[in-house]
Order: C-alpha cells, then sequence, then structure tokens
C-alpha cells in the first residue's frame, strides 16, 4: 500500500488547487467511462444504418414484447407491494407473536438470486416436480404448467422480491409518528380507514422506492425469467445475441430497454418530488394493534409465504446438493468457482468503493453544478441492465480495445459500472451526514488535506464504505448475464455453472454452486442489509 | 465553503492501483491463454469436454475452451473478425461452418485428412469437416401421445393438436439448420409459413435440445423437435425414462446433420486436434459415449438407430443450406419465436 507521506510533499498553499483539481478530474473520469456502455450500445444499434434501426425498434414486435415486459412489471409490483406493506406492518405494528424474528426472516429470500430461486420453483412446482412426487399416492400424475410462463415468472420475481420495499417500509413505519393516527383513531375512524388515510399516505415515499426498485429487478432480470421461460425485453435480447449472426438487433433492442427503464426512473422521481414531507422522529412508540382473533390467520399467511420462498428452496437445495455429493459429483470445480466468484466480487467491491470516493467528495464537498452532474453521471448503470452493459462491452472491446477482450479486467469494468451507483450512494450518504467541522478543525491544527482524509473523513466514513463495498460485493457475486457473456473462457464462476447446468436440465449439478452462493451471499444480506434495518431499536 | 482539500491527486492513483489490482490476474490468464489452444465450442461441456481431456493427457496440449450456443459462438467470431482469440471452433452443425467458412474466417486443412469423412459432411473448400452425425427427430412421451398421433412433417407441427404440448429451440444451431434445410427444399415463403404456423401454435422455447428432452420427461411438453442422441443420453442417466424419438417422413422432416470443426488460427496444436477427432477413440467416443454416428473411418453403431443412409434425409448439399442459414435466421427473427 503506498502511504500518504510519500506524496504529501510540504507547500500546502500551492497545492490547494490542485488538489480540487486532481478530484474533479477523477470524478469526471469515472462519470465518463462509467457511460462508455450507455453510449455504445447506440453507437453499435445504428452502426447497421438508421432505417433499420427504426424499423427494428419502431416494430409491432417491440410494442408487444414491452407491453408483455411491462404487464410483467405490473403484476410483481401488485403482489410484491401488498405483502410487503402487510409483513411489514405486522411486525412493526401488531402484537404478532415472535414478530422480532419474523421481521429479520421475511426479508431473508434475498440471499437467493433470481436464477436459484427459478430453479428450485420450478424443480419444486414443475408438472413432475417433487410436489407432484409427494401427490402422487392421491393419483396425481403431472400438475398444471403455471410453474412456468407468465404465472411462473410473476410468482417467482414477486415472492423473491418484496424484501426491497418491505425493507424501506419497515423503516418508514419506525419513523411515522403515531400521534396523526391516534388522533385519527379518537375522532372515532375505523382502524382499517386510519391504515389507508393515515398510514399509508406516509408510507409513499418508502413505497415508490421500493416499487422502482423491483420494477428494475423485474426488467432487467434474465436468469428467473430464462428458466420458467417467459420471453421478457432481456431475455428477447439475449435470444438475439445468441441466435441470430447479426447482432444489431440485439443492441437495438437494449437500446429501446434502456429507454424504458429511463422512463420507469424519471417517474419514480417524478412521483416522489410531489411528495409532502412528513414530520419523522416520532414521539413515542406506537401502541401495538391487537390482532385477536386474526392472530392465527396473520402467523399461517406468513408461515405459508415463508414456506414457499425460504424453506422450499432451501431445503431442496440442500437436498440435491447431498445427493450430488454422494453421488461422487466433484466438489473440486464448484470450489474453484467459489474462488473465483469471491476474487473478482472482491476486487469489484474494493474499486467500486474507491472510485465512488472522488465522485462522492467532489459532489458533497465541492457542491458545484459539475460535481452534480458527475455525480449524475456515475449512476448511468443503475438504468442499465447487466445484459446491456455485457453486450456493449463486447462490441466496444472487440473493435477498440481488443487486449480487454475476454478479460477479468472488462468484466471487473462491467460490475463496476452496473453497481456503482450502489457504492456512491452510500459514500454520499456517510459523507453528507459528517459535519464538515471535523475536517476543518483538523485542517486547522495545520494537518495537510491528505492526513486530513486518512485519519479523519476515511475513519468517520469508513462504516459507510464497508456497507457500499458489501453491497456491491453482494450483487456482483449474484450477477448472471454480464458474467456469461464477458467472462475470460474458461472463467466459470458460481453463477456460471448453476446457469449451465441449469440451460441442460441437469437441476443436480446446480445444487452445490447454488448452495454455496446461497450461504456467501447471506453474510452480506444480514450485516448490511437485514441488521441496520430491522435489529436497530431491538 | 469548505475546499475539496488538498493531495486528492492520491485518489487517482488509488484508481490506478486498483485497476492494476486487477492486473496480474489479467496478465496471468493471458499469459496461460498464450500456451493453451483456445477452443470455442457450440457443443455442451457434458458432451465433449471429456474428449477433449482425453486430447490433452496424450497430446500435451493444454486447451481452454469457451462453451456457449453454436449460432452464438460463430456470430461471436463474426463479430470478433481479426481479433479473434479463438484457434479452433466446434459447432454443433455444419450450416454454422459454411457460413464461417463463407466469410473467409476459416483456414484450409489437409485435403488427406479430410478425406477420411464423406464428402456431403465436410467443406467442398476443404476448411471444415464434419466430426459425428446427428439426426433430426421427434422425442416424445409415449403415455401422453401415442406414436399414431405424431406430426409426419413439420407443416404437421402448426396442427392445432398440438398446440401448447411441443418444444422448439428457436436459439439452438441445431433447429436453425433445421429450418435452413427447410428453405433450401422448399423455399423463403414456405418456411415463412412454416414459421408462423409453429410460433401461433404456442410452443414452449428452450434454450438446447437437452432441455427439451428434459422437458419431455419431466412432463412439462408431450413431444419437441431435438436431435436424435440426447434421449439415449437421457435413458443411461435414468433407465426408468419411457420417452421414444421418431423419424417423421416428410420432405425436410428429418435429415442428418453434421457436428463438425473449423480451424481459425495457424497454430500446428489446433490441426493436432482435429487429426485427433478424426481418430478411431475420438470417433468410438462419439457413438459409445454421446450415441452419435461417426462419420470417419467405419466405427460401428453403439445403439439401434437406422443406417447412416437410410434417414429420411434428401440428397443436400451443405454449402446452399450454409448460404441460406443468414435469411432463415432473420425469418426465425421476424417469426416471433424467439422474442
Amino acid at each position: 500500500m503506498v502511504t500518504g507521506t510519500s506524496l504529501a510533499v510540504p507547500g500546502a498553499w500551492a497545492r490547494r488547487p490542485s488538489a480540487a483539481v486532481c478530484t474533479a478530474v477523477a470524478a469526471s473520469l469515472t462519470a465518463l467511462l462509467a457511460n462508455v456502455p450507455l453510449v455504445y450500445i447506440f453507437v453499435r444499434a445504428v452502426e447497421a444504418g438508421v432505417e433499420r434501426y427504426a424499423d427494428l425498434v419502431f416494430s409491432a414486435q417491440t410494442w408487444w414484447l414491452t407491453s408483455r415486459s411491462l404487464l410483467l412489471v405490473l403484476g410483481v409490483l401488485g403482489l410484491a407491494l401488498p405483502v410487503a406493506v402487510t409483513l411489514a406492518w405486522l411486525v412493526t405494528r401488531t402484537d404478532l407473536p415472535g414478530r422480532r424474528v419474523l421481521a429479520v426472516v421475511a426479508a431473508l429470500p434475498l440471499v437467493f438470486p433470481s436464477y436459484v430461486a427459478a430453479l428450485a420453483w420450478v424443480s419444486v412446482w414443475g408438472p413432475r416436480g417433487l410436489a407432484q412426487k409427494a401427490l402422487a399416492p392421491l393419483g396425481v400424475e403431472l400438475l398444471p404448467a403455471w410453474a412456468y410462463g407468465y404465472p411462473g415468472a410473476w410468482l417467482v420475481l414477486s415472492l423473491f422480491t418484496y424484501p426491497y420495499a418491505y425493507l424501506l417500509v419497515v423503516a418508514a413505519l419506525r419513523s411515522v409518528d403515531p400521534a396523526a393516527e391516534e388522533a385519527a383513531r379518537s375522532l372515532g375512524k375505523k382502524r382499517w380507514v386510519v391504515f389507508f388515510t393515515t398510514v399509508l399516505p406516509q408510507l409513499k415515499a418508502a413505497i415508490f422506492s421500493g416499487s422502482l426498485l423491483i420494477a428494475l429487478y423485474t426488467l432487467s432480470d434474465f436468469g428467473a425469467v430464462s428458466i420458467v421461460r417467459f420471453n421478457t425485453f432481456t431475455l428477447s435480447i439475449y435470444n438475439a445475441y445468441q441466435g441470430l449472426f447479426d447482432r444489431s438487433t440485439a443492441a437495438s433492442l437494449a437500446t429501446v430497454l434502456v429507454a424504458v427503464t429511463i422512463v420507469l426512473i424519471a417517474t419514480e422521481g417524478w412521483l416522489s418530488s410531489r411528495l409532502r414531507p412528513w414530520r419523522r422522529k416520532p414521539t413515542r412508540p406506537p401502541r401495538r394493534v391487537r390482532l385477536g382473533r386474526w392472530k392465527p390467520l396473520a402467523l399461517t399467511g406468513v408461515f405459508a409465504l415463508l414456506t414457499v420462498n425460504l424453506v422450499t428452496p432451501l431445503v431442496v437445495i440442500v437436498f440435491w446438493a447431498a445427493r450430488a455429493l454422494a453421488l461422487g459429483n466433484p466438489v473440486g470445480a464448484a470450489a474453484e468457482a467459489a474462488v473465483r466468484s469471491l476474487g473478482v466480487a472482491g476486487v469489484t467491491a474494493v474499486v467500486a468503493v474507491l472510485l465512488s470516493l472522488p465522485v462522492s467528495i467532489w459532489s458533497v464537498r465541492g457542491g458545484s453544478r459539475l460535481a452534480g452532474l458527475a455525480q449524475r453521471a456515475s449512476y448511468s448503470g443503475y438504468a442499465l441492465p447487466g445484459l446491456v452493459i455485457a453486450l456493449a462491452l463486447v462490441f466496444f472491446a472487440t473493435r477498440l480495445t481488443p487486449a480487454l477482450y475476454q478479460t477479468a479486467t472488462l468484466l471487473v469494468f462491467a460490475y463496476v459500472v452496473r453497481f456503482l451507483p450502489e457504492a456512491i450512494s452510500a459514500t454520499t450518504a456517510s459523507l453528507r451526514a459528517l459535519a464538515p467541522g471535523f475536517e476543518e478543525a483538523a485542517r486547522s491544527l495545520g494537518n495537510g488535506s491528505w492526513a486530513v482524509l486518512r485519519t479523519v473523513t476515511l475513519p468517520l466514513i469508513r462504516p459507510g464504505l464497508l456497507a457500499g463495498g458489501g453491497l456491491v460485493f453482494l450483487t456482483t457475486m449474484k450477477e448472471l448475464p454480464a458474467t456469461l457473456i464477458l467472462r475470460p473462457t474458461g472463467f466459470d464462476t458460481l453463477s456460471v455453472r448453476v446457469w449451465t447446468a441449469a440451460s441442460e436440465g441437469i437441476y443436480s449439478q446446480a445444487a452445490l454452486p447454488s448452495l454455496i452462493l446461497v450461504l456467501v451471499a447471506a453474510v452480506p444480506v444480514f450485516f448490511l442489509i437485514v441488521r441496520p434495518v430491522l435489529m436497530e431499536r431491538s | 465553503m469548505s475546499s475539496p482539500g488538498r493531495n486528492f491527486g492520491i485518489l487517482l492513483l488509488l484508481v490506478v492501483l486498483a485497476a492494476a489490482g486487477c492486473g496480474p490476474e489479467t496478465a496471468d490468464n493471458e499469459a496461460v491463454s498464450e500456451r493453451a489452444l483456445i477452443v470455442y465450442s457450440g457443443r455442451s461441456e457434458a458432451l465433449v469436454g471429456p474428449l477433449l481431456e482425453a486430447f490433452e493427457r496424450e497430446s500435451a496440449v493444454r486447451t481452454e475452451v469457451r462453451y456457449g450456443g453454436t449460432s452464438e459462438l460463430a456470430a461471436t467470431i463474426l463479430e470478433e473478425a481479426e481479433n479473434s482469440p479463438a484457434d479452433l471452433f466446434l459447432s454443433q452443425d455444419a450450416a454454422a461452418l459454411g457460413a464461417l467458412s463463407g466469410a473467409g474466417r476459416l483456414m484450409v486443412l489437409d485435403r488427406a485428412l479430410l478425406e477420411r469423412v464423406p464428402h456431403r459432411y465436410r467443406s467442398n473448400r476443404d476448411d471444415w469437416v464434419g466430426l459425428s452425425g446427428r439426426a433430426r427427430t421427434v422425442v416424445y412421451e409415449p403415455s401422453r401421445i401415442s406414436e399414431a398421433d405424431l406430426p409426419e412433417s413439420l407443416e404437421a407441427v402448426g396442427s392445432p393438436a398440438y398446440r401448447g404440448r411441443f418444444g422448439v429451440a428457436p436459439t439452438n444451431g441445431s433447429f436453425q439448420a433445421h429450418m435452413a434445410v427447410y428453405r433450401v427444399l422448399h423455399g423463403a415463403d414456405a418456411l415463412e409459413r412454416l414459421l408462423a404456423a409453429i410460433a401461433a401454435n404456442e410452443p414452449q422455447t428452450y434454450p438446447k435440445n437437452s432441455a427439451i428432452v428434459e422437458g419431455v420427461i419431466a412432463g412439462e411438453i408431450d413431444l419437441g423437435l431435438v436431435n436424435h442422441y440426447y434421449l439415449w443420453r437421457a435413458k443411461r442417466e435414468d433407465p426408468s425414462v419411457t420417452a421414444r424419438n421418431y423419424f417423421m417422413t416428410g420432405p425436410g422432416a428429418s435429415f442428418v446433420n453434421a457436428a463438425g470443426v473449423g480451424v481459425l488460427s495457424d497454430r500446428p496444436a489446433a490441426r493436432e486436434l482435429v487429426t485427433y477427432l478424426l481418430s478411431e477413440t475420438a470417433q468410438r467416443y462419439f457413438t459409445e459415449e454421446t450415441y452419435e454416428y461417426a462419420l470417419a473411418g467405419s466405427v460401428p453403431q453403439s445403439v439401434d438407430l437406422p443406417p447412416l443412409g437410410e434417414v429420411g434425409s434428401p440428397d443436400l448439399d451443405f454449402a446452399e443450406v450454409s448460404a441460406a442459414l443468414e435469411e432463415t435466421l432473420r425469418a426465425i427473427d421476424r417469426s416471433g419465436l424467439i422474442r
């Protein structure tokens, strides 16, 4: 590691402007690099001619594809949001038995990458899956095929993505002042009326953000929709990439998908901007609602849900993995893949956090318009599905940087572009929370800027950096489509191994890498997501 | 207003360092791949992995294999142009090899070596060669559909009787070559009509043949268009499998395609691998382990299959099929089967 002293040459006065310039340059460079895929996917799309591009984009198929994908998004939101809000309300506002433990457990389906969830799902609920085998003595020879297609995609994505909204709603419910509800109750309003007229409006911001997360997840999901065979936009782009010699089709479709995600993000921004700010900081803990005779029903519902989306997939994976081990499936390949996954995810996390520093510092401490622009530009990956980033980089690297093509460096670059926003939000939030007074005081005592950064700023924002890095690590581990397309030859990660086995229809071979993936993911999920949100006040 | 502070040039340095952090790993990979033979394989790891391992043991040549779809890898080779790192391309079907040959991407191979394979199953420019033969068949589950009710021809697959009950793999090289054969025999318009009828009949679409066979076994579908040998492999894994193969009789409904190999670089090791793949050991592997037809030499069939010459395949010219491939892919795209 390079130490600061070797570079912190005295002569502070002269160095002041150049330091600012350096931060700005690093931030601008990051912002530019983050936009390489976005720009290049458009370049490649119109390369075959504007006319052909327009033909592809404004075709009936594209509209049909867009509506099919949006129907899935709406369906998923329609199920995931009620589940998320109900669960959040049950664990924060009622006397549900075991609510503290349930609050944590209800968020745990986050440990399953969508393709692992979908694999477990079809191996249980497929026409001749485990559920049929259990029902066979009753004469059930075939279950209906609703594990696949729209119903399958809808259920899998809803039941495994609701935690994104659930966590936000729990946090919101905890910060809502119960005074308004109590006033409404004292005016004689019924409990459910109070919930819909007083509580729910205060949760809007959390519900909007949660909806956006779920919608973007659904739109960019590749693994689950391929396994349940529902052709969404993302899957069609992959099919075009895989099945056609002419790759302008895939590139053109990708630009439409990017446009759709940008519209979704803008819509959420517009809706949220119209919200009135509510009074935060509850004056006292809310009075818990007595569930009374509803208690058994609520408990049954929660347990049924968790049986389907947590216990069953876990049991299935462990069962298949145990069988694979008993049959003598080699462990070596899965172990090697695990090392690769951990390696690239680790490097990505470090790079993303480092790049987030200049971007966040410039925008929080500098505060210029340009700095704000650089920060927003660095969020590019938020709107870009992993598959789109991968396609853009394949095109870019084969033409312009063949030395980087099919290298781990390019793969890490793709991950960084995709997940940089997670690191920037964490770093920015912790910098905002740090009063500049600390740094100014340290400087006034005669410390150089580097020393201040090293001894004051970084140690104080370290928890935020760790959280950001941890999130990037988690999402990188689970990433599938970009990994499939950009990995160096022979570079099988856990996600690639699960995918390969699944696309051959050999589920037992997917079990061991899936199990490792879930176990590794459980660590950051628990410490970075579940614990800070759910266990803060207990 | 607080200044952004001094010496943040260090941040830039950290960024560079971080980038360099992945440097050694990359350099490592590159050093390795300089020695290893880079193989792009449109055939799955389960099918050709053991064979390539055997080659490594015998020849001391190391291979790095990039597994993917046949058309995906062919398109990748076209996109990579002269920057392609691939030394060798193992293709699931002859048409994709023909397309690469047409684009001038393949190197000429030793004539004497190629002549071990019947003329039909190799390039007339001597730049690719078939390794194993596979017949297009219908896989079906007799308990859910009887043999008498199976389609006789590809056109019949569009009949309402099969609505939602059958599987196809529209992004898979074997299906695409099958459609290209149909185009050669019946013309572009007939192909459009066929694809429209298939697409309108709500097929289940799979990424691969093997997944279709698994889908029939798992009860997701009752029948599917596949290559013959996946079923034999599934039966070996699980002897209780009751699914069967059926050879359609309509013109172009079944034919024998060749999985083959083309060479992209002038590294001697690449030719060494081609020689190995045409050797009796490798050909025996194809009949005994993957249940295909051997194309070189005279290795007998290991399972009960109609003889190579008797499968209802007309006298096809694969050069024509290859030439029809790109238009066929466009037609598949237009039909809506893949999106």
